[in-house]
């Protein structure tokens, strides 16, 4: 069995990550709190199993992962999630271009982009379907590579790509929505 | 000047993919000559950088306290359990 000590030494230092990433999930601080608890006790029990000197934040994703699809999630999925609306490439930056007023070494584009609060970001993440939710989370937010998030997933590398490259450009639109909201960029003309 | 329009719908379409690090170094040396001869490229390229950066910082939840100790208790009874 795995000595506790030596797992305590190399897995709590994720728990801040595995967190953000329970919370995302979850949407819900009391679940999110059950799912990394349940993680750590699956992980400990499992860390028999565990190379070492592989990725072991890769290794704990894949746990959370899998625990929260089979226990945590909504036992009402909504019909049709994995539709959503497609936007363009670039669908934020295109609707701020031309702004005007850059200073040193940022546009004023990437100004904008400061004043979203921490709050409307995770809103945003949260508007996302579950499963580019939690592609973007793994790739956007903890910057794990196609293939670790294929394996964290247990989807071809194919899929990883369209869902990332799909729940992004969505993400970017929830932020324009934001952004008009509070004014921080112009409506749309005519 | 270097702005042609396949190659501004190339730099489009690899976008993500250079961002992600994901592209071969052939290719991403392409890119990025591209990138530094495209002004209009190269902005809309440092502009989805800083969003992912921002996105992956504003993200960022801290462990409640409790969470922290009740992981640790669960850990030592579990391996009192195996013992």
């Amino acid at each position: 069995m795995a000595d506790q000590a030596t797992f305590e030494a190399q897995a709590m230092e994720f728990m801040p990550s595995l967190y953000t990433a329970a919370l995302r999930m979850t949407r819900n601080p009391a679940d999110a709190e059950d799912l990394v608890q349940e993680t750590y006790l699956k992980a400990y029990r499992g860390f028999g199993g565990f190379e070492q000197g592989t990725n072991l934040k890769a290794w704990l994703y894949r746990i959370l992962t899998n625990t929260f699809i089979n226990s945590y999630r909504s036992k009402k999925r909504r019909p049709e999630e994995s539709d959503i609306e497609d936007v363009e490439d670039l669908y934020l930056y295109r609707r701020l271009g031309g702004l005007e007023g850059a200073t040193a070494g940022q546009s004023a584009e990437e100004q904008v982009l400061e004043h979203f609060t921490e709050s409307e970001i995770k809103e945003a993440l949260d508007s996302l379907p579950e499963q580019f939710r939690i592609a973007v989370l793994l790739g956007d937010v903890e910057g794990f590579s196609y293939k670790e998030i294929a394996e964290i997933l247990d989807i071809p590398i194919g899929t990883v790509m369209s869902r990332l490259h799909r729940g992004r450009r969505a993400l970017q639109k929830r932020l324009y929505e934001f952004g008009r909201q509070r004014g921080l960029v112009a409506e749309p003309q005519g | 000047m270097a702005e042609d329009k396949g190659d501004c719908i190339e730099a489009a379409h690899l976008l993500y993919h250079y961002l992600d690090g994901e592209l071969t170094t052939e290719r991403r040396i392409l890119i990025r000559q591209h990138l530094d001869d495209c002004p209009p490229c190269g902005q809309a390229f440092d502009f989805e950088a800083e969003l992912r950066v921002v996105i992956s910082q504003k993200c960022r939840e801290s462990v409640p306290d409790q969470l922290r100790q009740r992981v640790l208790d669960t850990l030592r009874q579990a391996e009192g359990i195996q013992e």
